[in-house]
């Protein structure tokens, strides 16, 4: 039975969501970073890939079912996250942003390679979590995965929302983000703050990696850099250091890559990520949701 | 230093000519064993590659980490002359740089408001673009690449990188230079100095580009074989890594990185598995112990042969 | 005719009104004074005048020419140099190199002939060199010409890019709280400074100032800034005694 175009279109509309959730997770993860520490953690990618493996051990090695297998990646991320922050972003909080943004491509480049050596560059499959169970709404499919991917995302980007906005916590990581100075001043301990940051962009990047496994099946090291990529340029499309931002960019460029892919010219689809990329710093470098800060002279 | 002819000039051109000398004569006496001599020429090309990407990060300040772009498009131009067009090697090398060269003011001129991530980000962009573009490119080979015959030899190579880093050099210790570098130092300042930003900023970038689609060709027309994933970011970074390993402003540093880096890989060839995790560890290692590289902005110099009288009132170099 | 033109210059930020409806005229060879409270919107005019902020109304006329819309490095052609509030000095570069970039601007060989090393770099390097150094003399930096700029005393800095501003040969100078951070022995020397370079340079000065003692010794006229808008001017004794002045400064009860 031939679907119509309509229905084609709602079609990869559905995939575009949940594509972009999977970015929108990963998003959230440099923005809150970006805006804390005002570094470019070119590991996050890497970090989702760990994730992806994590949630793989304990599928398989550990047997557990999928929420439990979701949560012990995301505490073993959020670990790893505070563990590259203390080790290797800390002692240059002060250095010059160049030297910043090597150290984060080396700890990118440390998690690729020295994964490669630990489980080899062979791919690995994750085993079915989910019943094959469709559903057909006017001839646009919803695989059960799909349904329980979205609402797993829907659900974090909540957490997230309530936790930034409505706990002592969350107003902390909105203080230091602001000015981390006056927050020091006024007697948050912005170390903590900061790693606490970077432990929840962690958990959720791992989220987004074990979500990538169940959605695409396979897995392997360098897995985290395109969608890493994918998922910096959401970032920046809605907006570097702007939470909502993160959410809405990466959705949008879930869906754009979708279309692409529906019209047939999917090798191109990495490189419009970049056109938008390039588009969005040529036209308004502060993103959708941002705003421009002048230079005092 | 009152004209060309200065005892500097000399002694370095003396230099120049003996190690040329040198390891030809290891070459065409069949010594050479032909790994060192792949080396030696790959160093020649990441002395360029070095050289020139420190013209636009480290002299001008601009951050660009998009390097192997200018470089793919060199290398991609002066093969299709050399092969396709069966043109002199001369006019391919020549053209790609020229073409990389247009795409340098081409990236320059809209990403000029950009500063610091921003301009990083744009740059990564328009260097992950290139390589897509070439990858979706059946007339040159797309995904499996464009073969060609090898026609570099060390003399070409040796000649090309050492007139690359003598203009260079001279670019930098000018007046042109020294506004370029002003720019690094204070933008706001330097415009008020009179100093006209945007062009400077564009010749950085249309330079360093120019030269790094020299070493593309280089490249394509001594490895026999060139394919989109070779440039890559993971080139682009290991350049941006020579620079900072070298010193960041410093010319002479981005030769010392480019050997150093070069040399490191070829001894580690044997292991690749390990090699991209050591890099790793010992980059972060360096961002975090000495990030201000190896020659930190000094440069190496023959200043001491000068006369008293020239040393003292010269400028530093 | 004057010198420097400004005719109902504003500027706003959004919704912010940082600069309005002001009139400004110096003429040749005057050594002018702007004052006014924190955020009275001082450097905002330099910044409108040297093509850093685009004005939102007004004309400003230099040398009788129209300097709106030019950028910074036009402006400083045109014979406007300027020195910053927060000394902005090449600081990693030398003393004597932070010199020779003002000359860049009139430089004598083009990119080529850097390139190939022709005559014309030779001759060019040596006039810069020279002229740079001469200026140092006049100022008594000639001692540290080698010498990393960001490693001299803050009294030496402001010197320096005072001298840097004068090494573009300008007509008009606009110098941005030149005294901030000096102790009165370095501000008396600052200000004998400043009347001989007008002198020795057939300057004419536009300066922001806080310290009082300077500006009343110094300045021929003074312009006073208060939210953007002039609230008086005229000579240092017309403005000490202007109650306008006195309650800007001090508030409306002291009056």
């Amino acid at each position: 039975m031939g679907s119509t175009v309509t229905q084609q279109i709602f079609q990869q509309i559905v995939n575009g969501l949940s594509l972009g959730s999977i970015y929108a997770l990963i998003a959230l993860g440099y923005t809150m970073v970006y805006g804390i520490v005002k570094l470019i953690n070119f590991a996050h990618g890497d970090v989702m890939m760990v994730g992806a493996y994590s949630g793989w051990f304990a599928i398989t090695a550990l047997h557990m079912p999928f929420l439990p297998a979701l949560i012990f990646s995301m505490l073993s991320c959020a670990l790893l996250g505070v563990l590259i922050e203390r080790i290797a972003y800390k002692p240059l909080r002060n250095a010059t942003r160049i030297a910043a943004l090597i150290t984060a491509i080396g700890v990118s480049l440390f998690l690729e390679y020295g994964g490669m050596l630990l489980v080899t560059a062979q791919v690995r499959t994750y085993p079915p979590v989910f019943p094959e169970t469709r559903y057909e709404i006017y001839g646009v499919i919803f695989k059960y995965g799909d349904i329980v991917m979205l609402v797993t995302s829907v659900v974090l980007m909540v957490l997230l929302h309530i936790t930034v906005q409505y706990t002592k916590m969350g107003k902390a990581m909105r203080a230091v983000s602001f000015d981390k100075d006056a927050a020091l001043l006024m007697g948050i301990n912005t170390n903590n703050i900061i790693s606490f940051t970077f432990a929840i962009g962690s958990a959720l990047a791992a989220a987004a990696g074990v979500l990538m496994g169940v959605y695409f099946n396979t897995i392997d090291p360098l897995m985290g850099i395109i969608p890493g990529l994918k998922a910096f340029v959401a970032a920046v499309l809605g907006g570097i250091g702007i939470i909502p931002g993160a959410m809405v960019g990466g959705l949008a460029l879930g869906l754009v890559e979708s279309i692409v892919s529906g019209l047939g010219a999917s090798t191109w689809r990495d490189a419009v990520s970049f056109l938008i990329l390039i588009l969005v710093l040529i036209i308004k470098p502060s993103g959708l949701f941002g705003k421009n800060v002048r230079e005092k002279v | 230093m009152r004209n060309l002819f200065n005892r500097q000039n000399i002694v370095a051109l003396l230099g120049i000519v003996l190690l040329y000398a040198v390891v030809q004569g290891l070459i065409v006496s069949d010594i050479m064993p032909p790994f060192y001599k792949l080396t030696l020429i790959q160093i020649c090309i990441y002395i360029i590659l070095a050289t020139s990407l420190n013209l636009i990060n480290g002299i001008t300040g601009q951050f660009s980490i998009g390097h192997a772009g200018f470089m793919a498009i060199g290398a991609y131009i002066s093969a299709i002359i050399t092969t396709i067009l069966n043109g002199p090697l001369v006019l391919g090398l020549l053209a790609g740089a020229i073409v990389a060269a247009l795409a340098g003011i081409l990236v320059g001129l809209p990403t000029l408001r950009l500063k610091g991530d921003y301009l990083a980000i744009a740059t990564l962009g328009f260097g992950e673009i290139v390589r897509i573009i070439f990858l979706n490119t059946e007339y040159v080979g797309g995904a499996a690449g464009f073969t060609l015959p090898s026609k570099i030899t060390w003399t070409w190579a040796f000649g090309l990188m050492a007139l690359s880093v003598v203009l260079m050099k001279n670019f930098v210790n000018s007046t042109h230079g020294r506004a370029c570098i002003s720019i690094r130092e204070n933008e706001i300042a330097a415009e008020s100095m009179g100093v006209n930003t945007t062009k400077y900023k564009v010749m950085a970038f249309t330079m360093g580009a120019f030269f790094a689609g020299l070493a593309g060709g280089i490249y394509a027309n001594y490895f026999y074989i060139i394919q989109p994933m070779t440039f890559n970011f993971l080139l682009s970074f290991n350049i941006l890594v020579m620079i900072v390993l070298g010193g960041l402003g410093s010319m002479t540093g981005g030769i010392v990185g480019a050997i150093v880096m070069t040399l490191a890989s070829a001894l580690l060839a044997g292991v690749p598995e390990w090699r991209n995790v050591i890099t790793a560890v010992l980059l972060v290692i360096m961002m975090i112990f000495r990030p201000t590289g190896i020659m930190g902005t000094k440069e190496f110099s023959l200043n001491f042969l000068g006369k008293k009288s020239e040393k003292n009132a010269a400028s530093k170099n | 005719m004057p010198l420097l033109k400004i005719d109902n210059l504003s500027k706003s930020f959004g919704g912010l009104k940082a600069v309005s409806n002001l009139n400004i005229e110096i003429n040749q060879g005057e050594l002018i004074g702007l004052i006014g409270p924190n955020g009275a919107g001082k450097t905002t005019v330099f910044n409108l005048l040297t093509g850093v902020y685009d004005k939102t109304e007004g004309k400003m006329t230099f040398q009788d020419r129209e300097v709106s819309g030019l950028k910074p490095y036009q402006v400083t052609q045109r014979g406007m140099a300027r020195t910053f509030q927060n000394i902005r000095l090449f600081s990693d570069l030398s003393v004597i190199d932070n010199v020779k970039i003002a000359y860049h601007q009139r430089t004598s060989y083009s990119t080529v002939s850097a390139l190939f090393r022709f005559p014309s770099y030779y001759s060019g390097e040596e006039e810069m060199l020279r002229k740079a150094m001469e200026l140092l003399k006049i100022f008594n930096l000639e001692d540290k010409a080698q010498e990393t700029a960001k490693n001299l005393p803050y009294g030496e800095q402001r010197r320096l890019e005072i001298a840097r501003a004068l090494g573009t040969e300008p007509k008009l100078l606009l110098l941005d709280e030149p005294a901030a951070g000096m102790n009165p022995q370095e501000t008396q020397d600052l200000m004998n400074l400043i009347r001989w370079i007008r002198e020795q340079f057939k300057l004419t000065i536009l300066l922001i100032e806080h310290d009082m003692s300077l500006v009343m010794g110094v300045c021929e006229r003074i312009y006073v800034l208060d939210y953007g808008t002039i609230i008086a001017q005229g000579t240092p004794d017309e403005i000490k005694n202007n109650p306008k002045v006195i309650e800007a400064y001090l508030g409306e009860e002291v009056v």
